[in-house]
């Protein structure tokens, strides 16, 4: 994933024209050629999701039309759990290593994965207030999957206070923590649950086929597709926040040393004098 | 380790005993927040009964917050982290320190809550083997996570914010157990109440780790 001298291939891009074009300088674009193509393959497939979901697929026999919310419902749930697993590994590898990109992807998964964990609570309670009547309820599923929204708006909130390497190193930790925590949570919260009430209601039908299943699988591609592009995106947008820092850090530093030097310079000069 | 632990938890210890910030403002703030949760919830109408023990450990994890933020804020007077990154003492010895330090006031204060709730709620307190056990192990399972999470938020501008919004839900499970061990040992609910005691002692061990190996990181890097 080059980002330097990408200036000529965003020529088109209007974000590109406001930037400075400095072939010294990263572009100020986080698309490249590969990100295009994955993004027309994204919204291609969202439509292809919408047309599924809402018109191709029948209404479920028991569910009718609240069925559809499934098909958003399932794969931002798995993918929101996908990006948490992806923020503990690159922290692990991170603390590690220590290399920053590491760092940038850990951040990136996390936003993603509390933009669709978001998802997933909305359309959950939605179906929720159409099958069960009530918008939630103290089910295992539910709550741990809330308890793990605020862990990742936790996680990005330390993230936002100090954007430096020692702030990643506490923020990696954090992440570091996350899958453990999730699991610790979701097992005591399902052992909690189960002295209460018996069945869990979240089960997706069993029976589900045809249409239904192309359209949950469609759903399941075209997610993962807008996941994986928006977090390229969002990988390379923190990866140039890094680059700048490095550079005004540099750029300090170069003008401290000429400062110091003009000094010893004078000082020299009047020394002979 | 162990000898650089005992050093920390003494230095910890003997700072609280002098200045009695513990004693002081923290002990008296967890019982007012029992005596809130009677304003709450009306003692004549039963409620208080029934969920004596998630009120007390609540309580707890309240006033665990103030008693970790105190912690954390010992070192950062004065150039104490930067003291403690030039000794040459262990970080793992230093976690467990303090560890050892807040588990020790925590105690202290859960003593004082249980106190409080037989008289104020009159709470008949029973099944005293379980109930220790429950708080010896949910006390090293706060004091572990709340020193990791201490040092997580230590030095920055929003940390007094920033501490429960990250340490809250991770407690969560400990409230549960907690909650349930309380309730079993009580007599009020018939759950197993042990089975709870070991879920609270799996988490305790688990910051226990993570946190002796992660805290020399999180001190040579802010």
């Amino acid at each position: 994933m080059t980002l330097v001298s990408r200036n000529r291939s965003t020529a088109g891009d209007p974000a590109a024209d406001v930037e400075p074009a400095d072939p010294e300088e990263a572009s100020a674009s986080t698309a490249s050629p590969a990100t295009r193509v994955l993004g027309a393959l994204s919204l291609g497939a969202v439509v292809l999701w919408l047309l599924y979901g809402l018109w191709w697929s029948p209404p479920d026999v028991e569910q009718s039309d609240a069925v559809r919310l499934f098909y958003v419902h399932v794969p931002s749930a798995i993918l929101a759990y996908a990006g948490c697993f992806l923020t503990t590994v690159a922290s692990a590898l991170w603390l590690r290593r220590r290399t920053p990109g590491w760092d940038a992807l850990a951040s990136a998964s996390a936003e993603l994965g509390l933009v669709f964990v978001t998802i997933t609570l909305v359309t959950g309670s939605l179906w929720g207030r159409v099958t069960w009547g009530t918008y939630w309820t103290w089910d295992a599923r539910l709550t741990s999957t809330a308890l793990l929204a605020v862990m990742l708006v936790g996680y990005l909130a330390l993230r936002r206070v100090e954007v430096t390497p020692a702030g990643s190193v506490r923020a990696a930790v954090v992440g570091l923590l996350l899958i453990p925590n999730v699991i610790i949570v979701n097992r005591s919260v399902e052992w909690w649950r189960s002295l209460h009430q018996r069945a869990t209601i979240t089960k997706l039908d069993p029976s589900i086929g045809g249409e239904m299943l192309v359209a949950f699988f469609v759903g399941m591609v075209a997610g993962a597709l807008v996941f994986a592009w928006l977090l390229i995106h969002r990988f390379r947008l923190a990866w140039l926040e890094q680059q700048v820092e490095r550079h005004d850090l540099d750029a300090a530093v170069a003008a401290r040393r000429a400062e110091a030097g003009a000094a010893g310079a004078t000082s020299a000069v009047e020394a002979q004098a | 380790m162990w000898r650089d632990a005992a050093l920390v938890a003494q230095r910890d210890l003997r700072i609280e005993l002098r200045s009695r910030v513990a004693t002081n403002q923290v002990a008296p703030f967890a019982v007012l927040v029992l005596v809130l949760f009677a304003f709450a919830l009306d003692p004549d109408r039963g409620v208080l009964d029934r969920a004596t023990p998630g009120l007390y450990w609540i309580a707890v994890l309240l006033a665990a917050l103030l008693a970790v933020t105190r912690s954390t804020s010992l070192d950062e007077a004065g150039g104490t982290r930067d003291a403690l990154r030039l000794s040459a003492l262990e970080p793992a010895g230093i976690f467990l320190g303090k560890v050892v330090a807040v588990a020790g006031q925590l105690l202290a204060l859960e003593l004082l809550l249980a106190l409080g709730v037989a008289v104020l709620y009159d709470a008949e307190l029973s099944g005293f083997g379980l109930l220790a056990t429950t708080c010896a192990a949910a006390t090293v399972a706060v004091a572990a996570s709340g020193v990791l999470y201490g040092a997580l938020v230590a030095g920055l501008r929003a940390r007094d914010t920033l501490l429960p919004l990250l340490l809250l839900p991770v407690l969560a499970p400990v409230l549960i157990a907690a909650t349930r061990a309380f309730e079993a040992a009580l007599g009020t609910s018939a759950t197993d109440g042990w089975a709870w005691c070991g879920l609270i002692a799996g988490f305790a061990v688990v910051y226990l780790v993570v946190g002796s190996s992660a805290y020399g990181a999180l001190l040579e890097d802010s």
